[in-house]
């Protein structure tokens, strides 16, 4: 098909922040998460464990709970004292309401989400009432000293579990007294240690299950206040602990970045007498597990390594599919990088500031796999610092590379760049426009002309650019039935013709830029989209869903056209249905028409659209078995996927002109020399 | 380790039940249900307690002025409390009944010793003149007479058992510093009398005893301080009279310069007793404690002082110990895990371990081995007199010592008897599986044996031997004549045992073993021998030629000779389908393979395979090619089955006979051809593993690339997409 040369770049220094709570939503399918950087992540069960909504992270605004509560609410809290409420739709802080008791550690939901138990650093534990539009202050439970670092309620909401630091205690809900006050440190009088009660649960049969500094799960009867049970399950301190629904399983996470499960399970075969036993370590982490959950079907955990980790329970699974898969995310399920590829410029977007790099060059040519020497090195070009604590929703760079744009929660700025020789000025576009803020997602045109911004409620705001350095806002679309939620995805033609948005409802909507109308709507298909991009050539707009499904839809003739047609008919490769990870991206070779380019995280693509597709006995990545016959074989094995994975973790791949590509790779390695040390564990012959 | 838990107050005693010798409680019995035990006091008393909740739950008096004579117990049938008091008068109640004297009373016509109850086998009645019935043939007729078994003897302690479906009662007696030990079936309706061996100035004070194997092993305390092991067989056909028990230390119980002065003692397991008693050090004051010992390791593994004093008595129900301990009977809960020192490293597999020691005690085997020989060297120079002065130094010594008889003696004693008495008494001395030093004591019967061979030309034992060597964990060095003599009646069975079982076999006996092999191929015919490490690569059937040609493999492909030996295919494919047949038959196969099994030094094994005859020699090395060539076919170049050579044997052996017969080898016109395929084989590997070494250097160059990663941050590279 052809040869490539690939600037293959891995000086983009991202680093993800570490996960510090899980909350899976109750009987829904959501998972929320939040990071130690504050930001708030959103996943959904249903649509492949897609990162759907993220809430860029706030300085001020540490979480360090999360909990769902009246159903599809989400409430986080943290040590800046004040429990917020997160808007889905919006995605941001609706509201806060402070907890007057200091520095919040933990918060927990009863069970039919009306009433928040706060736990704080002066020792107590406030109830809040949740009602429409926020949240009221209830009452206080019996303080005492010692922060309160987790926070369990009982099923049936009459006692809350608090863990403190060497005790754990129980309230009575109603009478707001201490009913039950256990030390947990008593069989270890002689080490003069603390020990910190990490996490606890409350079993409805009574039992109070918590975790502690000292690597044991413990299990008390809180009535008798007796020790039941107790596993040591590590040296270092178990952080985070959480059960099943059914009260048959829980997992654990520790400070070595090992979790476990303990399942209830009979003594003997078909006994009644039933007993909690530590059934499977994983060490997936190399770091603390700060955060576990237990879905229906899966354990959850999130570590300080940035990492989510979801391991399904086989013995749950019916058969072997997408569900069935472990999976690990430790990168965005969208794009950071952001690319001019006429003037070969990458813009990377970190939590509070941008980078702009110009590529390298090179005048050499070469053969497969090799390395080419460089006539000019790339260049560190701008470093734009977002003032104050908001985190960067996101950002982009111009075609021509004259432009950045980012957002974050309140503002919106504009940049305008020149290039004169080797020297760089940029100045800022002095009043924008003003806008629904934030922005969460701006792209430019392809003649850099235009600036489309995604906003709130289904809108798209159109922003002309002008010369040397303004712009003024043009039109806003609106879906016609209107829509409750942000668009997250936009894909503007080359043409300057079309405009694609997709919203948080997962409708497509196409606008026509000529005559600023609404033009169609893409039929609604159940998943997540994950990435859209219009063709150059024939506006057909390119569609994949995070079921790892691809669409091509004809905008001119408002249908989907028959390649897409034929591929639904024929299904994709079993292989390309079973990744686990969505297409971040997508884009096109305007040299060849019928070449789709895609990427996700652990492998590159070109579809070519002209060769016939795979069926499933045949190999779906075969190019190292091309590469091996001779020409004339090939051609009876070639299809219509070709797929490169030398480059991994991809975050970003596009096109820089016919035959020049640019892949932004991150390796685990070099993140995992950012973090802090993990705990040493020796190892024989170590 | 065993230790000791914590410990809690199970009730006070009253002032009878106090401290001291002849204080205390008249007996604590296991209750109706786990967890219950039967407090029987010394006065007019019984209470019920559940142990785990300290809490009696139901306590009967007798009368005043009666007064309970055999301590209560359950049966753990009916649920029911059997007592007796005033000797003779026995009382079954339920535990609702309140009042003792309203329920069911008969008076027996012989005074009781004690009620033993069974899980299984319900109440067992023990009188004091040694009588014994089950409790419903004893309330069947109550008047009945009971017979007097032990004259004025005194029974001193009783125990019964389950062995099977019938009960075994065992208790001791005691007249005028002698003791007795009685084991009666009651089924059977047999009773054995036995004689405890004496000891000088010491005495049994306690006894306990448990059953394993229809063997009783019954463990006495002495006033020595220490524990003896008596091992009392249940299977005993002869009625003899009297015999005697002899004893073997079993543990003592000294620890560092104290000794320990115990009163009374359990068993735990296998491993561990418990002892009760008072630790004297020299120059101090005597502590009381409870301690817990290693009979295996011979060391004390917990102790727990009892300042208060106890009563001397101690029981052991469901991993508890209970005593008297001051004024409060005492229970102490205790952990009791194997001890070994594979458990000890975390390697224990099973803890199934065979009971008996496969070690060897060397200091009795040389003790034995030294009498045995001596006997035996006398024996050969003077004849005649030695045969008087062994009878007569037989005659003292069973004059000393008429009912210690070691083992070396038995044999020696056995020397003259005639051959079906000898075998007899032998294979009952090998049935007694406990024995102390085992091991020994087998080799100490098979030199018997071979003794007699040698002495008795006609005599050989071949099916007894070699039981004798397949069941047991011998070794060369315990039997070292034995395999001389097998070979000298050329049992080339046994051999073939020997040479797969014994680490230890001298090179000159492994060559000798060889020769035999090699030489006796017509008396082979018909010998029975293991064949199992031939039968799954050798072929039986001579005849079927057709199936042979056909593997032409030998590890690697027909094609990759044809290209290297274009002209020499039609003698490649001669030689391969020479090499095909088995040179010699599947026994004498079975056999080679034995001796290529052994361990062996080349230095010692040279200068005897150098006086291999050639023949025997052109035979083992063909032998040895076609095992080789066996062995190359397979891509692991392993031979199936068990016990086949390794191609590391082969290729040995092979070098060690081209050296020792080197000469030979050459000079012999049949050797020629022989020598020649061999070589050409070899050569054809050695240029095949030279092809795959000179592959090697670039498959290393490509797992290099591979693993060459860049650290770069910035590389434009080619890729190609087809």
């Amino acid at each position: 098909m052809g040869e490539f040369e690939v600037h293959r770049v891995r000086f983009f220094g991202l680093v993800p922040a570490g996960v510090r709570c899980l909350a899976c939503q109750p009987r829904g399918g959501r998972l929320a998460l939040a990071r130690t950087d504050g930001a708030v992540e959103v996943y959904n069960f249903a649509a492949n464990y897609f990162q759907e909504k993220v809430i860029p992270g706030h300085e001020a605004r540490s979480v360090e709970a999360l909990c769902w509560a009246a159903g599809d609410r989400l409430f986080g809290a943290g040590l800046s004292g004040d429990i917020t409420e997160y808007d889905l739709a919006l995605l941001c802080a609706a509201r806060s309401v402070d907890g007057c008791g200091g520095p919040i550690w933990s918060m927990a939901a009863n069970s039919s989400g009306t009433q928040l138990a706060i736990g704080c650093e002066d020792g107590s534990v406030k109830l809040f009432q949740v009602v429409p539009g926020g949240i009221q202050f209830e009452r206080n439970l019996d303080r005492r000293k010692g922060r309160i670092l987790c926070l369990s309620w009982h099923p049936s909401d009459t006692h809350i579990a608090a863990g403190s630091i060497d005790f754990l205690r129980v309230f009575d809900v109603c009478s707001g007294q201490t009913v039950q006050r256990i030390m947990v440190n008593y069989h270890v009088l002689k080490v003069r240690r603390e020990c910190i009660v990490w996490s606890i649960a409350f079993l409805s049969s009574g039992t109070v299950i918590t975790s502690d500094s000292f690597g044991r799960v413990q299990f008390w009867d809180w009535q008798r206040g007796t020790l039941m049970e107790s596993h040591t399950v590590s040296t270092s301190a178990v952080l985070s602990l959480a059960v099943s629904e059914k009260e048959d399983s829980i997992i654990v996470g520790t400070s070595t970045g090992a979790t476990y499960q303990f399942q209830l399970l009979p003594v003997k075969m078909g006994s009644l007498e039933k007993r909690w036993v530590r059934t499977k370590p994983f060490q997936h982490h190399t770091h603390d597990v700060r955060a576990v959950a237990h879905s229906s079907t899966a354990l959850i955990s999130g570590g300080l390594d940035a990492q989510l980790v979801i391991r399904p329970l086989m013995e749950k699974m019916q058969k072997k599919g997408y569900d069935a898969a472990l999976r690990k995310f430790t990168f965005p399920h969208r794009r950071l990088v952001s690319c001019a590829r006429k003037a070969r410029l990458l813009l990377f977007q970190f939590s509070q500031h941008l980078e702009l790099w110009r590529l390298g060059s090179t005048d050499e040519t070469g053969k497969d796999g090799e390395v080419l020497p460089l006539c000019r090195m790339p260049e560190h070009l701008v470093q734009l610092k977002s003032k104050g604590p908001e985190h960067i929703y996101c950002s982009c760079v111009s075609p021509c590379g004259g432009w950045v744009a980012y957002s974050t929660a309140s503002r919106f700025h504009l940049y305008r760049v020149q290039y004169e020789g080797d020297g760089v000025s940029i100045k800022k576009v002095p009043k924008v426009p003003k806008l629904l803020l934030p922005a969460y997602q701006l792209q430019f045109s392809s003649d850099s002309g235009s600036l489309f911004v995604a906003s709130a409620r289904g809108s798209v705001h159109v922003l002309q650019l002008l010369e040397p350095g303004g712009c003024k806002h043009l039109h806003t679309f609106r879906p016609p039935s209107g829509s409750p939620e942000a668009v997250y995805l936009l894909a503007s033609s080359a043409d300057g013709h079309w405009l694609a948005a997709v919203g948080g409802d997962w409708a497509i909507h196409i606008y026509d830029l000529k005559c600023f109308k609404h033009h169609c709507t893409v039929p609604t298909y159940s998943c997540a989209v994950t990435a859209l991009a219009i063709h150059p050539v024939t506006n057909n707009l390119v569609i994949t869903y995070s079921d790892q499904q691809l669409f091509e839809f004809s905008i001119p003739e408002k249908q989907y056209t028959a390649w897409s047609r034929m591929v639904q008919s024929c299904g994709l490769h079993r292989v390309w249905l079973e990744r686990d990870s969505p297409i971040t991206h997508i884009t096109f070779n305007p040299k060849n028409p019928s070449h789709i380019l895609l990427h996700d995280i652990y492998m590159f693509c070109v579809l070519d659209k002209s060769l016939p597709l795979p069926d499933n006995s045949a190999l779906l990545m075969n190019q190292s078995t091309l590469k091996q016959l001779p020409e004339t074989a090939r051609q009876r094995q070639l299809h219509a996927f070709k797929i490169c994975k030398k480059f991994q973790p991809l975050l970003f791949a596009d096109l820089l002109d016919e035959n020049c590509l640019v892949m932004v790779e991150r390796p685990i390695m070099d993140i995992k020399t950012q973090l802090p040390l993990p705990i040493q564990q020796k190892k024989f012959g170590t | 380790m065993a230790a000791l838990c914590e410990s809690f107050t199970l009730c006070g005693l009253g002032p009878s039940g106090g401290v001291g010798l002849g204080g205390g409680l008249l007996a604590l019995e296991p209750g109706p249900d786990p967890d219950h035990v039967l407090l029987t006091d010394r006065g007019r008393t019984a209470t019920l307690f559940k142990v785990s909740d300290q809490k009696p739950l139901g306590c009967w008096s007798v009368k005043h002025g009666q007064i309970i004579t055999c301590p209560v117990v359950c049966n753990f049938e009916t649920h029911e409390y059997i007592a007796v008091h005033d000797d003779k008068v026995l009382r079954i109640w339920k535990n609702k009944d309140i009042n003792l004297d309203k329920v069911f009373k008969a008076t027996l016509s012989a005074d009781v010793y004690r009620i033993h109850s069974l899980p299984n086998g319900g109440p067992v009645v023990l009188f004091k003149g040694g009588g014994v019935r089950t409790l419903d043939v004893l309330l069947e007729a109550p008047q009945q007479e009971i017979e007097n078994v032990i004259s004025d003897e005194v029974i001193k302690w009783s125990e019964a058992f389950m062995e099977g479906q019938q009960p075994v009662l065992i208790f001791t007696t005691e007249k005028d510093g002698d003791f007795f030990v009685y084991v009666q079936k009651l089924k059977m309706n047999s009773l054995h009398r036995y004689k405890l061996e004496q000891q000088e100035s010491s005495k049994p004070l306690s006894f306990t005893a448990y059953i394993k194997n229809q063997i009783i092993t019954l463990l006495c305390l002495y006033s020595n301080d220490s524990v003896y092991k008596v091992l009392i067989p249940l299977q005993q056909n002869t009625e003899e009279e009297e015999q005697i028990l002899s004893k073997s230390l079993l543990l003592n119980l000294s620890v560092s310069g104290s000794v320990l002065k115990g009163t009374s003692f359990v068993v735990l397991d296998k491993d561990h007793v418990a002892v009760l008693g008072s630790l004297a050090a020299s120059g101090e004051e005597s502590k009381e404690c409870l301690t817990i010992w290693n009979t295996k390791f011979q060391t004390l593994q917990t102790s727990k002082e009892l300042p208060l004093g106890t009563s001397g008595q101690l029981w052991c129900y469901e991993e508890k110990f209970f005593f008297t301990h001051g004024k409060v009977l005492t229970v102490i809960m205790y952990k009791c895990e194997t001890s070994s020192l594979a458990a000890a490293v975390g390697k224990l597999k099973d803890s199934q371990t065979p009971d008996v020691s496969s070690f060897v005690n060397w200091n009795t085997l040389g003790d034995e081995e030294l009498v045995v020989s001596l006997q035996s060297q006398q024996s050969v120079a003077l004849k005649s007199e030695s045969k008087m002065t062994l009878r007569s130094k037989r005659n003292t010594v069973a004059k000393v010592q008429p009912d210690t008889l070691s083992v070396g003696q038995l044999l020696l004693n056995l020397k003259d008897a005639s051959t079906t008495a000898f075998e007899d008494e032998l294979r009952q001395l090998m049935s007694k599986a406990q024995m102390p030093d085992f091991q020994a004591t087998i080799g100490c019967v098979i030199t018997a044996l071979i003794n007699r061979c040698k002495t008795n030309p006609k005599y050989y034992p071949r099916n007894f031997l070699l039981q004798i060597v397949q069941t047991r964990d011998l070794s060369y060095s315990l039997c070292p004549d034995l395999m001389a003599v097998a070979l000298e009646k050329k049992d080339v069975h046994l051999l073939q045992i020997c040479l797969q079982r014994f680490p230890d076999i001298p090179e000159e006996i492994t060559y000798a073993c060889l020769k035999v092999f090699l030489i006796s191929e017509a008396y082979l015919q018909g010998i029975d021998v293991n064949l199992e490490s031939v039968i799954c690569y050798i072929d039986i059937e001579f005849n079927n030629k057709e199936v042979k040609t056909e593997i032409v493999e030998n590890g690697f492909n027909v094609e990759l000779e044809q290209d290297i030996w274009d002209t020499k295919i039609t003698k490649e494919t001669h030689l391969m389908s020479d090499g095909e047949f088995c040179p010699v038959g599947p026994q004498k196969a079975a056999l080679l393979n034995a001796v290529l099994h052994s361990a062996y030094s080349e230095t010692f094994l040279l200068p005897h395979l150098k006086n291999l005859p050639a023949q025997q020699a052109v035979l083992f090395l063909r032998y040895l090619y076609y095992l080789y060539v066996k062995c190359s076919e397979k891509i692991n170049t392993t031979l199936p089955g068990i016990r086949s050579p390794t191609i590391n044997q082969i290729m040995d052996w092979m070098c060690l006979l081209l050296d020792a017969q080197f000469t030979v080898m050459v000079m012999l016109p049949e050797a020629k051809e022989l020598l020649s395929n061999l070589h050409k084989f070899v050569r054809a590997q050695v240029r095949f593993y030279s092809e795959l070494n000179k592959i090697e250097g670039s498959l290393r160059e490509l797992q290099r690339l591979n693993h060459q990663k860049d650290s770069q941050t910035y590389s434009i590279e080619v890729l190609e997409l087809i």
